[in-house]
């Protein structure tokens, strides 16, 4: 059974039966992961374009060894190193770019939509790589898989979303994935942090951290902005690491917690450096599940 | 010359019209109403008009012609072009071009270069020199070279000081101050913040920035005693706001979008940036606050915000995109469409909204269907089935939302000074 759309545009709408397929196939390619030759010849022949528009670091670099271990041949633009910056739009760029015959585009961009005014301008298969505040549905992906290896399944799991919810476009992408899997879903964070209406999507919204620690079964912490944040939506660092912090002793309320978190990690913001390092957490399964879910979606659209 | 129009019902709540007459103009004035005789009609070339209406010309205050600056965009000729097309007999247009509309040269360039045309342009200046809210601009030799109202549009007046200062110099001349109303520290989103907004994660814009300044803006009208017209009204909150300033008498009006009382921000979901604009749409709330408003009187007249934006400038990335839509081919057709057929305004109330209100705003005479008057007229099929194509439109630009929309009621032919546009052509008359 293949997926239902040719684009990864993000998880809103996405069928579950989609997800389930996504990470059933990941599994298999985890274990080529851990084998000592890591490289299938699946996508040999391929074409793929890594088009960053905002720097990242792990997110390209896991969708550049998930494309090798899948041996396509693989191309990285990013804003900086290219035309972009010598007044060329958009659209002449990509168009530029698909000329070139490429199958697949990965895309990061600083604005929402990008992604899907690709897939008006492209015939490639579009994969977002994380749109503005939007959508980053394979590190939701990869979430949803790293929980289910762990506790083994997602049907009725109580999962919290902590952090600035309104600047995330992981915590989006995390919403629409869990409620589809059948998880019950709360964000937590200051209120400036928690965008308007976003219990509409079908989410609780608290401001208690140890609440949020008693409550759930996961807690997925976002990153907080450093350079963004201090002074605008939260008075200092030290005020949100000492309310919503995540340490040792708040953890006491539940030991089976499991913690979730996208990296980079600021140790003593929004983790401990004991919390980061510690028992509960899976941020390294995190990391090397990325690759097998991406492998995973890139298969599936590029095979489609 | 003499023309006769025959077979139209004329709409005019000013002199109590609304019947079906012939009508016979003579050298743009117009001559006889009624029964024509056989003599009348010796002369006279005859356009047969059955089935369609004919209302006093419509006008729209709120009309971005890019010229000076962005002439590929649009100049006063095809500005003027698209509102003949769209059914405007005479439009305002704002003072945000490159330079702006801030010295007597501008104004008096843009007239000139309208001066021959059917389309009457007047054009707004600017409140402060270059719009930068920092000093005032000659707003009396503005006056002087023509212009009927002032306004920094595209940002509301930058501090209530500045703008007090505005509205009482402005009394020499009884102009309105006419205000973008966004409050500048909450601005700089791209949508309507709320559900939607949240959901495309988008970076939203309160609607309490638009209120916040209506709210500023009414105190002010208030203190001083002068006019202020807000501009492009778009939030519910803001509506009541001005409906409870003028049950306290304080002078302020109001203008809507058709885009405002059509569109709510759900059209965002595509991410097509030709429904970016600012004000942003907003919710369905808001849009029957917006038809409420123009229902009880609170909201005095629509206009357009025509804004016209290159392909290449409009196709981008939706947080890159410029705000503003076309609407001077659309809006006559949406008017028609979504409030006299869905029962919401009647013809006479149109014809206040589109022809009569705007005019009086900015103390511009109103045209009338009366024996003795120039020929200033608007001639509409109210029940022409038609789909918007924006290949068709005379604008240089094509960013409207509403391309292939179906509408019901088209505008068929406007005359003015003399001259009437119909069939795609301008004809002397």
């Amino acid at each position: 059974m293949p997926l239902s759309s040719r684009h990864l545009l993000g998880l809103h709408g996405v069928p579950k039966e989609d997800i389930q397929l996504i990470l059933d196939t990941a599994t298999t390619f985890r274990e080529v992961l851990d084998r000592p030759i890591k490289k299938v010849p699946t996508l040999q022949g391929k074409t793929i374009v890594n088009l960053f528009f905002e720097s990242s670091t792990r997110t390209r670099i896991s969708f550049e060894l998930a494309q090798k271990r899948l041996s396509a041949d693989t191309i990285n633009f990013a804003k900086s190193g290219s035309s972009t910056g010598k007044g060329e739009t958009f659209k002449d760029t990509v168009k530029n770019i698909e000329a070139m015959k490429v199958d697949m585009i990965v895309v990061r961009h600083e604005s929402a939509g990008v992604p899907q005014f690709l897939t008006r301008i492209s015939d490639a298969n579009i994969i977002n790589a994380g749109d503005g505040r939007h959508e980053h549905p394979t590190q939701a992906l990869l979430d949803l898989y790293s929980i289910r290896e762990k506790l083994k399944k997602i049907d009725g799991l109580k999962v919290c979303i902590v952090g600035d919810i309104g600047h995330s476009r992981v915590a989006l992408s995390n919403i629409y994935g869990l409620l589809t899997m059948g998880a019950k879903v709360s964000v937590c964070g200051p209120p400036t942090m928690i965008p308007r209406s976003i219990e509409s999507l079908g989410v609780e919204v608290h401001h208690d951290i140890d609440r949020a620690i008693r409550e759930n079964d996961v807690l997925n912490v976002l990153r907080i902005q450093l350079e963004r944040e201090a002074g605008s939506s939260i008075p200092t660092l030290r005020e949100y690491h000492k309310y919503f912090g995540i340490t040792r002793e708040r953890l006491q309320q539940n030991e089976d917690i499991l913690i979730l978190h996208p990296g980079p990690i600021n140790r003593g913001v929004e983790l401990s450096s004991e919390v980061a390092d510690g028992p509960f957490q899976i941020i390294l399964n995190q990391v090397t599940n990325g690759v097998a879910v991406r492998m995973a979606v890139l298969y599936l659209l590029g095979t489609l | 010359m003499q023309i006769i129009l025959k077979g139209l019902k004329l709409i005019d709540p000013q002199v109590g019209l609304n019947d079906k007459n012939d009508l016979l103009i003579e050298d743009g004035v117009i001559r006889k109403i009624g029964e024509l005789t056989k003599e009348d009609q010796s002369n006279a070339e005859i356009f047969e008009f059955d089935g369609m209406s004919c209302v006093p010309g419509l006008f729209d205050m709120h009309v971005h012609l890019r010229e000076p600056g962005r002439e590929d965009e649009e100049t006063v000729l095809s500005g003027s072009n698209s509102a003949a097309a769209g059914g405007f007999t005479g439009i305002a247009c704002m003072p945000n071009t490159n330079p702006a509309i801030d010295s007597a040269e501008v104004v008096q360039s843009i007239i000139e270069k309208s001066r021959r045309h059917l389309v009457d342009v007047y054009p707004i200046g600017a409140v402060t020199l270059g719009r930068k809210g920092e000093s005032l601009a000659p707003i009396a030799e503005l006056h002087e070279a023509g212009a009927v109202g002032y306004s920094d549009d595209g940002t509301a007046v930058k501090t209530a000081s500045i703008l007090r200062s505005a509205l009482e110099y402005v009394k020499m001349f009884n102009s309105p101050i006419i205000e973008h109303c966004e409050d500048e520290s909450l601005a700089g989103g791209a949508m309507n913040e709320g559900e939607v907004s949240t959901s495309l994660g988008l970076p939203p814009i309160a609607s309490v920035a638009e209120d916040l300044i209506v709210m500023r803006d009414i105190m002010m009208a208030e203190y001083t005693g002068s006019k202020v017209h807000i501009a492009h009204i778009s939030s519910k909150n803001a509506v009541q706001l001005v409906r409870d300033a003028k049950a306290r008498g304080i002078n302020v009006t109001a203008e809507v979008t058709p885009h405002h009382f059509t569109l709510t921000d759900e059209s965002i979901k595509s991410y097509d940036t030709n429904y970016k604009m600012n004000p942003p749409l907003r919710t369905q709330e808001d849009v029957d606050a917006m038809i409420e408003g123009l229902q009880d009187g609170t909201i005095d007249c629509i206009a357009s915000d025509h804004a016209p934006h290159s392909i290449e400038e409009k196709e981008m990335e939706f947080i890159y995109a410029p705000n503003g839509i076309l609407g001077l081919e659309t809006q006559f057709g949406l008017v028609l469409s979504e409030l006299v057929h869905k029962g919401h305004l009647n013809y006479e109330q149109v014809v206040e909204k589109l022809a009569i209100n705007p005019r009086k705003i900015l103390n511009i005479a109103v045209p009338k269907i009366a024996v003795g008057e120039k020929a200033n007229l608007t001639i509409f099929d109210p029940e022409l089935i038609w789909t918007v194509d924006i290949k068709k439109f005379k604008s240089k630009s094509k960013n409207s939302p509403f391309d292939k929309r179906l509408l019901t009621g088209k505008p068929v032919s406007v005359i003015n000074k003399s001259k009437m546009y119909f069939e795609d052509k301008f004809i002397e008359i």
